[in-house]
């Protein structure tokens, strides 16, 4: 083990600029070791915004494992995504409380009026929309979250003028 | 005006969602306006979810809850209760029939204390418990209170703590681990988030007493990433802690090391399954392995390690503080002490409750959640979340208890309650946790990876009115054969949801497999979306709000829908302000 790690080269692993892009790379202070490879990625989805073929490379690089498992690690764990996101993410909490509550109507509404599916971003890069199992606002039913921002008691029209309020303030 | 001690402001995550934060900041705002010197201080969760946000004022009469508070009930607090001395009437909310069965052990710091301060959690007896045990008691004598309390693991299994606790004691090793199971990943449950955000500082306790028992030095909060706030407080928590010398080398100035560090855990249900969970800390893809080797003898990196999860820690210091016999002194026989629920769905007060094991069902349900929304009937309550069942209403008066729920078909689970009423679609209800477990399974198991896919597709036909003959009989058989062979927890009580609507709500399977109906009007392909000639009023929004043109006006002045063109989106029915728009099932008018 430690003969490995000190072939390796210690090459920049977290992007210094936000979003992407051909950044100016740094070192991780993770722990060369397999075991850093999720916080590993957690960190760069979060400059990043998600994980590309290289982070892959890169994360593998770093942590001596093999890019096919970190590859697999991305893949189990549904906080990773593959494909870069839109300026803002929509959560549609699926929970249980949710369903029963109607979250299903919201949805179906989000779905035709952003006209992408779950899993899609709009084509003009605004929004991304997913689902998620469980906000853990039950009692706030049906919940969505965009980006940070948690939104209660939800109607497929208080919806629509929530992300309206959105777009105003990209425009 | 100087009465006044101190105004709590909720700011967990149900809190701030509901809009605590602007409230707080509003309410700074109009007393430094006042000129008014009081303290404001943030607060978990007390609870009473449905009444947020929350402002308590304490004064010399006690507390005062105020809920559901607007800005403008804020300036009326201020100007008459704050500066007046009078109660404000309209937003002052009764607290004696929801917290009045409760009783608070894990829950009795969450909505009182500064989550963030360590004074606040030393100022009620925080971190007494450790350093008596550190001082006072040898590690066995601590497993043997544990033992004597009849603990059981609040995740859902319910295995006696103390004995767990006692396995790992026992292993000869240089090194070992305590981690706190933090992955609430259950839907419908959200007491490990309140009791991390609203009294961090008791898991850690619980952690540190738990890390003495054993013999640990290292410890491992893995929690879930989605929950940023109780990962904030937590990180602040820890600092804290080991800034005061409760965490870290030579703990209060004994020989006793123990340090914690915060998992972030990436999405993956099954990974709170103890040996996916350590999969997961050691960088791999979360999937279980078989047991024995029992973590407690090869757990985190082959040594000993002790798996609790966050309500069972949280417990660890007031038995500690107050004694075995205390404890037990709460719930039935077999489930000692208290049970935090989360309550939900279709109930007037939704929120996080912690009762003595033992309570019926129905008081829950009734006397604490104030019964159904819009006094609709019960019609089940939905227990453990995927991993459990819906008990229906005619064993309401189940109580709860590990043995008596388990007998039902159900489970105590993590604590998720989900209240359901006569607009609740059963089948729905199962096709929907089919649908999470069958997505979730880490897909190691054939019956659990292949199986659960196929119940779900079966049950997808049965809502879309493709029921066969037959379908019930393959569900439950298939079901049990799913139990049988799976190797984790996940797959073992998957078909649970299934199960156990199939055995108490028959009827409603049979109605959409035969009839083609769902009497319940939840599943869209077997509903028909009708316009009642007598209450339309003609004014046609639902003929611009269709999105398919399917309604148009008819000779005699009211409104149609073509059946043929309608793909049941129910807009119609949202939009319609004299509610003409009717959901029919089975039998339809012509």
């Amino acid at each position: 083990m430690g003969l490995c790690e000190e072939r390796r080269p210690v090459l920049g692993v977290l992007s210094r600029s936000d979003k992407g892009g051909q950044a100016e790379r740094e070192p991780s202070s993770l722990p060369r070791t397999p075991a850093s490879v999720i916080p590993l990625l957690q960190q760069i989805q979060e400059a990043e915004g998600f994980i590309s073929e290289d982070a892959v490379e890169r994360v593998a690089r770093h942590t001596g494992a093999s890019a096919s498992s970190v590859y697999g690690v991305a893949t189990f764990y549904s906080q990773f995504r593959l494909r870069r996101p839109g300026t803002h993410t929509i959560r549609v909490c699926e929970g249980t409380a949710c369903h029963v509550l109607g979250i299903g109507v919201v949805l179906d509404r989000l779905i035709e009026h952003l006209g992408i599916n779950v899993g899609e971003t709009t084509a003009d890069g605004l929004f991304t929309l997913e689902s998620v199992r469980c906000l853990g606002c039950c009692s706030l039913a049906p919940a969505v979250m965009i980006d940070d921002e948690t939104y209660g008691r939800v109607t497929p029209d208080s919806m629509v003028e929530i992300l309206a309020k959105y777009r105003e303030d990209e425009s | 005006m100087s009465r006044i001690k101190e105004i709590r402001v909720g700011l967990a995550t149900c809190g701030i969602a509901a809009g605590a934060q602007r409230i707080g900041r509003h309410l700074q705002e109009k007393l430094a306006a006042a000129n008014a010197d009081v303290p404001i201080k943030q607060v978990g969760c007390i609870g009473m979810c449905y009444n947020e946000p929350i402002v308590d004022v304490v004064d010399e009469n006690g507390t005062t809850t105020y809920g559901r508070v607007t800005e403008e009930a804020i300036d009326r607090i201020v100007d008459r209760h704050i500066l007046g001395g009078a109660l404000v009437d309209g937003f002052r909310v009764e607290t004696d029939g929801f917290l009045g069965d409760q009783v608070r052990i894990v829950l009795e710091n969450c909505g009182i204390i500064d989550p963030e301060s360590l004074d606040e959690y030393r100022a009620r007896d925080g971190y007494v418990a450790l350093e008596n045990a550190l001082r006072t008691m040898a590690p066995d004598e601590v497993v043997e209170v544990m033992k004597e309390s009849g603990l059981r693991g609040r995740g859902g299994a319910g295995f006696p703590t103390g004995l767990k606790w006692s396995f790992a004691a026992r292993e000869e090793s240089t090194e070992k681990y305590v981690i706190c199971n933090a992955d609430e990943g259950d839907p419908g449950a959200f007491m490990d988030r309140s009791v991390l955000e609203g009294d961090p500082h008791r898991v850690l306790e619980g952690m540190a007493i738990a890390a003495y028992a054993i013999g640990a030095t290292h410890g491992y909060v893995y929690v879930r990433a989605e929950y940023p706030l109780a990962i904030r407080r937590l990180k602040r928590a820890i600092a804290d802690a080991r800034a005061a010398q409760l965490l870290g080398d030579h703990i209060l100035g004994t020989s006793f090391s123990f340090d914690v560090l915060i998992k972030a855990g990436a999405g993956a249900f099954v990974c709170g399954e103890e040996t996916a969970l350590i999969a997961s800390i050691e960088g791999r893809r979360g999937m279980p392995r078989k047991r024995p080797p029992y973590p407690a003898s090869s757990g985190l990196w082959g040594r000993p390690t002790n798996i609790n999860n966050v309500e069972t820690l949280a417990n660890v210091p007031w038995i500690l503080r107050h004694g075995a016999e205390a404890f037990a002194a709460y719930g039935t026989e077999s489930s000692k002490g208290t049970k935090v629920f989360a309550l939900a769905g279709k109930i007037k007060h939704s929120g996080l409750i912690e009762i003595p094991m033992g309570m019926p069902i129905r008081r829950i349900v009734f006397d604490i959640g104030g019964g159904i929304q819009d006094d609709r009937p019960l019609k089940a309550v939905q227990m453990g979340g995927p991993s459990g069942g819906c008990i229906p209403a005619s064993l309401v008066d189940t109580p709860v208890d590990y043995e008596a729920l388990k007998a039902t078909g159900a489970i105590v689970g993590s604590g998720g309650m989900i209240v359901l009423d006569d607009s609740t679609c059963m089948v729905d209800v199962a096709r929907y946790f089919l649908d999470f477990t069958q997505k979730e399974s880490c897909g190691k198991c054939t019956f659990c990876r292949v199986g659960t896919k196929r119940m779900l597709e079966t049950l997808e036909r049965i809502c879309a009115g493709d029921g066969r003959d037959g379908d019930l009989e393959a569900l439950v058989s298939l079901g049990h054969k799913i139990k049988e062979n799976s190797l984790c927890g996940l797959g073992q009580t998957a078909p649970n949801p299934v199960l156990t609507t199939t055995e108490y709500f028959r009827d409603e399977y049979v109605a959409h497999i035969v009839d083609k109906a769902c009497p319940a009007g939840v599943c869209k392909p077997l509903l028909q979306f009708h316009i009642d000639p007598d209450v339309c009023k003609n004014c046609g929004l639902c003929a611009r709000e269709c999105p398919v043109s399917a309604i148009a006006e008819a000779d005699g002045g009211y409104h149609v829908i073509d059946r043929e063109a309608c793909v049941k989106c129910g807009r119609c029915e949202q939009v319609c302000p004299f509610g003409a728009v009717e959901i029919l099932s089975g039998k339809v008018p012509a």
